[in-house]
């Protein structure tokens, strides 16, 4: 199992029609599980994508980033 | 796929705290009124005092906030939101009122009714958001507009020997006895949110046990007037604003004096 | 029921003190003020008489200041009071315009002095157009009510605080220097409630029920203008209702007075001397100066031959006077700003009148 990365042991989920792509979850991310996506949603933002699921730690960090609380976590 | 993970991760550890209506607010995107208003409303569920709360807001972006925290509400005239907080507090002292104002509305205009109703030591909580700009307004010079700060009302840059200095309300309240609590916070990094929630608890806790009047004054940001985009505006926070206001606790209480 | 049957006691106190008094009856415990003269003796009473009473006195650190605790106390469902002088008033104007957006009753006392600007002491009626036309921003319109003497400064300020909780808005009490600083007995009547004091509306923690919001701003697109239509019809409701006149020796008047306050309580001494030379001079005394009892002056217009405007100012309430009739010509004013009019000055303007309309002897 060397090499093999450690699975993930958290997840969450972001509302993309809430999220105003204010990047700040971005950098947030200590395991930059999160960029910004490609599909606008209704208001017109480029949401933000929960891109790397597999290093996902469950921290939150993201979620306590985000100005309009768009981020669940689970563990 | 989502279903999937969702068994393996069966525990929500994050999710919008029950006072935070789910609503989409107005607020701008990267605007930190977001985060002030989500750690008041953790908070206020924290101290499980969302029943008996009055809310007390202000006049600027934050005008609208009473549609976002789901708690009884009085608008209170710019500025003036300490005096009203006052009426309500000494009408149902046993009452949690808390007032939430930007850095036009307390230091500005309502500069002497914060200032009086602190040193009445009056047990209300006071957010106190200063983004160093009038925000809803269009972004003019605020009394904490930094120095060389470009504005829609500066716009040469805020000058000291026409416009004064940046006004540091955290350490002016801290000077007033009747103050319980006063410090400065910050929400542009995880680490500060975590000390701005333990500063709003703080004050929470003062109120509560009627230590006295409470303050938390938080730096934000204000991207848009700022014309910036809201990770740039987070550094000019982490950098130019907390140089000049340094973030820390000014003053606590231990206990009240009358007690 | 004579007095003394009915076993209340005369008082003999200030004008002032009576309003705290009526206030007191009235179930009033909440009062916020600012030192300002002609006023003090209000909150020096309330101080002294608020907290043996488990009431809250608190003085505010300006008339601003006041203004919005008395909406905070207001907004959580008390019955609150202030008082203070013109200038004071005048910085209470924003105040007033966001309780009457709000909806929010609360009994405003405003005992004037000189004006404008930091005028003098001396009683005046200069505060009118501020009173009655809604002094703030927005439109709005108050209850105004006029005593001009102890008794009805105590009976007014009850009266005062019904009529602000029935229309859920600021309520006003215009008295001046002269009726606040005297004193004369009165009869402190016991207060009888014409209104429920349930308020449904008021912010006391949304325990148990669905939260309230107290407030003023209306953004979505017509919600402003409807709401501006329902304040109204609260204001045509009060003209409709809530109109309070004294005539005085009106029967065969042919000169009519037309004074509130002070003005008209020296003009009924008068009227007393010009009746015993036998000229047919009475008063019509409006007690609301909102709602003005336009009816009723109307009326007196069409069967006099003369109506005698007596203000203590250079001609206010003259223009109310003009907008209730058409009979522009029957109307002559007596102004005297910021000074009290003396009985002779009256007299002297009755015989004038009298000798110009041929009446009298």
């Amino acid at each position: 199992m060397k090499g093999t990365a450690p699975a993930p042991t958290g997840t969450i989920e972001i509302d993309f029609e809430r999220c105003k792509a204010c990047e700040l979850c971005v950098p947030a991310c200590p395991k930059h599980c999160i960029e910004m996506g490609d599909r606008i949603n209704r208001h017109g933002y480029v949401a933000a994508l929960f891109a790397r699921p597999l290093d996902c730690t469950g921290c939150a960090i993201c979620a306590e980033s985000c100005p309009d609380v768009c981020i669940r976590v689970w563990r | 796929m989502k279903d999937k993970r969702r068994e393996t991760f069966p525990r929500a550890v994050f999710s919008r705290p029950r006072s935070l209506l789910d609503v989409r607010s107005h607020y701008c995107p990267g605007c930190h009124h977001g985060i002030a208003h989500r750690i008041l409303a953790e908070t206020i569920d924290r101290f499980d005092v969302r029943g008996k709360t009055v809310g007390v807001a202000p006049v600027g972006c934050a005008v609208l906030m009473y549609d976002y925290i789901d708690v009884d509400f009085a608008e209170a005239p710019h500025g003036r939101a300490p005096a009203v907080a006052t009426g309500v507090k000494r009408a149902h002292p046993d009452r949690f009122v808390f007032t939430y104002q930007g850095d036009g509305d307390l230091a500005a205009i309502g500069t002497s009714e914060i200032i009086h109703a602190a040193n009445r030591g009056e047990n209300i909580t006071v957010l106190f958001i200063n983004n160093t700009t009038y925000g809803m307004t269009g972004g003019q010079m605020a009394p904490t507009t930094m120095l060389g700060q470009k504005t829609a009302t500066s716009p040469y840059g805020r000058e000291f020997r026409n416009d004064g200095y940046p006004i540091k309300v955290a350490e002016l309240l801290a000077t007033i006895e009747g103050t319980a609590y006063s410090a400065r916070v910050a929400t542009s990094t995880p680490a500060q949110i975590r000390k701005a929630k333990e500063a709003v608890r703080k004050a929470f806790d003062m109120q509560i046990r009627e230590v006295g009047f409470s303050l938390v004054e938080f730096l934000s940001t204000c991207p848009t007037n700022w014309g910036m985009k809201p990770l740039d505006a987070q550094k000019r926070v982490l950098g130019e604003i907390s140089g000049y206001f340094p973030l820390g606790v000014y003053k606590e209480r231990k206990q009240a004096d009358f007690v | 029921m004579t007095l003394a049957a009915s076993g209340i006691s005369r008082e003999l106190m200030k004008g002032n003190e009576a309003i705290c008094v009526g206030a007191i009856a009235a179930g009033c415990r909440f009062y916020y003020g600012y030192p300002i003269t002609p006023q003090n003796d209000i909150p020096e009473y309330m101080a002294a008489h608020l907290p043996p009473i488990g009431g809250m006195f608190l003085q505010a650190e300006s008339e601003v200041a006041t203004i919005n605790f008395l909406l905070g106390a207001s907004a959580s469902g008390k019955r609150v009071m202030t008082s203070s002088s013109g200038p004071g008033i005048s910085l209470m104007q924003e105040g007033l315009s966001y309780m009457a957006g709000m909806e929010l009753p609360a009994v405003i006392v405003n005992i004037s002095r000189s004006g404008p600007g930091l005028g003098g002491i001396a009683p005046s009626q200069g505060d009118y157009f501020q009173a009655v036309k809604g002094g703030g921003h927005g439109g709005y319109r108050m209850p105004v009510l006029a005593p001009h003497s102890v008794q009805e400064m105590y009976s007014l300020t009850m009266r005062a605080f019904d009529l602000s909780d029935k229309y859920r808005n600021p309520a006003m009490i215009l008295g001046d220097a002269v009726i606040g600083q005297m004193k004369e007995p009165f009869v402190p009547t016991p207060y009888l409630p014409t209104v429920s004091a349930e308020k449904p509306w008021a912010l006391t923690g949304c325990a148990g029920r669905e939260r309230r919001i107290v407030k003023s701003l209306y953004l979505k697109d017509d919600e402003i203008e409807v709401h501006n239509w329902k304040l109204h019809r609260k204001y045509t409701t009060m003209q409709k209702e809530e109109v309070l006149y004294e005539s005085y020796c009106m029967d065969g008047a042919r000169v009519v007075i037309v004074a509130f306050g002070t003005a008209a309580r020296v003009s009924k001494t008068a009227i007393q001397v010009a009746r015993r030379e036998g000229i047919p001079v009475g008063m019509l005394r409006p007690v609301t100066l909102f709602p003005f009892p336009s009816r009723e002056v109307n009326e007196a217009a069409g069967v006099a031959d003369a109506i005698l405007v007596i203000e203590m100012n250079t001609g206010q309430m003259l223009e109310d006077v003009r907008m209730s009739t058409r009979h522009h010509d029957k109307i002559r004013f007596l102004g005297k700003p910021c000074a009290i009019p003396t009985p002779e000055e009256i007299l002297q303007e009755i015989r004038r009148l009298a000798g110009e309309i041929g009446a009298g002897r």
